[in-house]
């Protein structure tokens, strides 16, 4: 008999990462310039996540999947119009700030405290599941200390690839260095598994799944907690965008046999 | 007053790679600028006597050691329970690290446990004021920020590569303080049972290189005669990581288009790909080829020192002002000739 899960995926919000970005000085720190207006979009690497976890849940009756996500109200409504379409889930939406700059250990606590406020979420069943990082903070930190908070001891980061066994264990192929895979095998849940790309193409969009998602979607988005990130002792000396302009030498006219040369006598200093 | 533990995990051998030796770089410098402060040393491992003998004269005051089979295996429940006891043990206010795929997976939990924080991909620390900080990058290596904390301990995860590694001489024998840490049955639930490596023929990303060659989507493209000619790419590219042991890197849209079912370079997967969504590695040296974009998608060679661009268009964003060199030739004829001369040299 196939094991169900309760999967837990934490996916934050990024800016289009087609968008120009610019640091600005906020009352709260810093802040990106026009940061309401800029179109949001799922994290990339966590919207990976959603996707095995919806492909584990359809192989595996009676899984449910939930997506907690923190950000401000609107920009959850507006990303949450294509990613509801996309695969099953429920929403879990916790209203405050998705900036990259917000303490990572606050964002934890946050997610944690959402998880943990799931109604019938069985913790013999759970698997927490996320990037291994954000488009904006870029650390790798949150899904640690939120699998910490939950006592989970048995965390992968930089997961291509989960493969659960005929007794229930699972396979973990995890990114190393070089471009090398760790192989473990872990006897079951709770774990916690940070989703590098995985191997699964981006869903196409399904109106269907998107009328069923909209049913409990909005109704959470109505009633979501309204969420304050302390800095936890966190100050930015500066935020700056690189300045390095080069100066080019343009190389034109020139016949492959000289630009190769040239290339050559670099590569070879 | 600053203590300063320089935290790495030893390898199978016992020895300290070269990101543990850069970390160390980073904490010595970082213990040179706060006046007052101590420096620990604590290393995690099968074994950590050899790694403790090759620092000894890195100035640290103290060592500290947990060993044991329990402990050779990158796994996060052993590596998180060993580091949290060097933490500990050390009463470190600040934890300097290299940031490898291992210390990356248990630390920002062992800052938790402890009541601290953690920054990643550090790529310089320093002092000011007697007060340390480290700078980052946020937004995908959009903008770099310099950060100060005041909670304690503070965690540093240094990207490797960032620093130059401590080459101090040998020491003698050095004392290693070993921790006594007994992994609980809960903590053998994960057993690490492998590495999967590509076959050394097939090889591509190889960190160590001195040379990045980024391949961009224009090697599937349409060229002058009309035609695709994918397959001689391949054996182009392929030619010249042979012999120049260059890595590959690629962009988004290439290997996005291998997801799509395509034809397109055979060899290259997700983990070839920089950018946003993929690594920033860093290479003294970054020829690419074929790309085109503005950023974010150059975010991908932030971190190449000397970089040049073969493209057909004079005005490609990928280039302009982020390169040192374009050639505007076509990169099919110029890397032909690129592997005729390379075989003539060799």
């Amino acid at each position: 008999m196939s094991t169900a899960y309760h999967v837990v995926v934490c996916a934050s919000l990024v800016p289009d990462p087609l968008q120009t970005l610019e640091p600005v000085a906020g009352p709260a720190g810093p802040a990106l310039k026009n940061e309401a207006m800029l179109p949001f979009v799922l994290d990339p690497w966590a919207a990976h996540a959603l996707y095995e976890a919806a492909h584990l849940a359809k192989n595996r009756p009676g899984t449910k999947v939930w997506l907690v996500s923190l950000g401000p109200k609107p920009k959850l409504q507006q990303v949450m119009m294509t990613v509801a379409q996309k695969v099953p889930f429920e929403f879990v939406p916790l209203d405050g700030s998705a900036s990259g700059f917000a303490e990572a250990s606050a964002v934890a606590a946050a997610l944690a405290e959402g998880i943990q406020a799931i109604p019938g979420l069985d913790r013999s069943k759970l698997l927490v599941f996320g990037g291994w990082e954000s488009a904006s903070r870029g650390a790798g930190v949150t899904l640690s200390m939120v699998g910490e908070r939950l006592g989970i001891i048995d965390q992968f980061q930089g997961v291509d690839e989960l493969k659960i066994q005929d007794d229930g264990a699972f396979e973990v192929v995890e990114r190393l260095e070089g471009g090398q895979h760790q192989i473990s095998r872990c006897a079951g849940p709770p774990a916690l598994f940070g989703w590098a790309t995985g191997h699964l193409p981006e869903p196409k969009n399904n109106p269907q799944i998107g009328m069923i998602n909209m049913r409990t979607l909005m109704p959470a988005l109505q009633k979501a907690k309204p969420i304050q990130l302390a800095d936890a002792g966190l100050s930015f000396d500066s935020v700056v965008l690189p300045k390095q302009l080069r100066e080019t030498r343009i190389v034109k006219d020139a016949s492959a046999e000289d630009v190769a040369r040239e290339i050559v006598d670099w590569i070879s200093k | 007053m600053e203590t300063i533990l320089f935290l790495a995990a030893t390898e199978p051998d016992g020895s300290l790679a070269p990101a543990a030796l850069e970390a160390l770089g980073a904490a010595r410098s970082l213990a040179a600028a706060l006046a007052g402060c101590s420096l620990t040393v604590g290393l995690q491992g099968p074994s950590v006597q050899t790694a403790a003998d090759r620092i000894a004269g890195c100035g640290a005051t103290r060592f500290l050691g947990v060993a044991g089979p329990d402990f050779g295996s990158a796994r996060y429940a052993s590596d998180a329970l060993a580091a949290e006891a060097l933490v500990r043990a050390s009463q470190a206010t600040v934890v300097v690290a290299p940031g490898t795929s291992r210390l990356s997976r248990c630390l920002p939990g062992v800052a938790q446990r402890t009541g601290g924080q953690a920054d990643t991909h550090v790529t310089a620390l320093g002092a000011r004021e007697s007060r340390p900080f480290v700078n980052r990058w946020y937004y995908r290596q959009r903008m770099e920020a310099v950060v100060q904390r005041t909670q304690r301990p503070w965690i540093v995860l240094i990207d490797p590569g960032s620093q130059s590694p401590w080459d101090g001489p040998p020491g003698g024998a050095v004392a290693v303080e070993m921790i006594d840490v007994t992994l609980p049955e809960a903590a053998r639930k994960t057993s690490v049972v492998g590495v999967r490596a590509p076959a050394a023929d097939a090889q591509t990303i190889r960190p160590d290189a001195d040379l990045l060659f980024v391949a961009g989507a224009g090697w599937t493209k349409k060229q002058a005669d009309g035609q695709a000619r994918v397959v001689e790419a391949e054996q182009i590219i392929l030619e010249f990581l042979k012999r120049s042991r260059a890595s590959l890197g690629s962009t988004k849209s290439l290997v996005d288009l291998g997801g799509e079912g395509q034809t397109v370079l055979s060899f290259l997967s997700h983990l070839n790909q920089i950018g946003q969504t993929g690594a920033t590695p860093r290479h003294p040296k970054g020829l690419s080829t074929c790309c085109h974009g503005e950023e974010p998608h150059t975010v991908g060679w932030r971190f190449i020192n000397e970089r040049r661009a073969i493209s057909l268009d004079p005005n490609c964003g990928w280039a302009r002002g982020k390169a040192d060199v374009l050639y505007v030739a076509d990169a099919f004829a110029v890397m032909r000739e690129v592997n005729r001369l390379l075989a003539a040299n060799a």
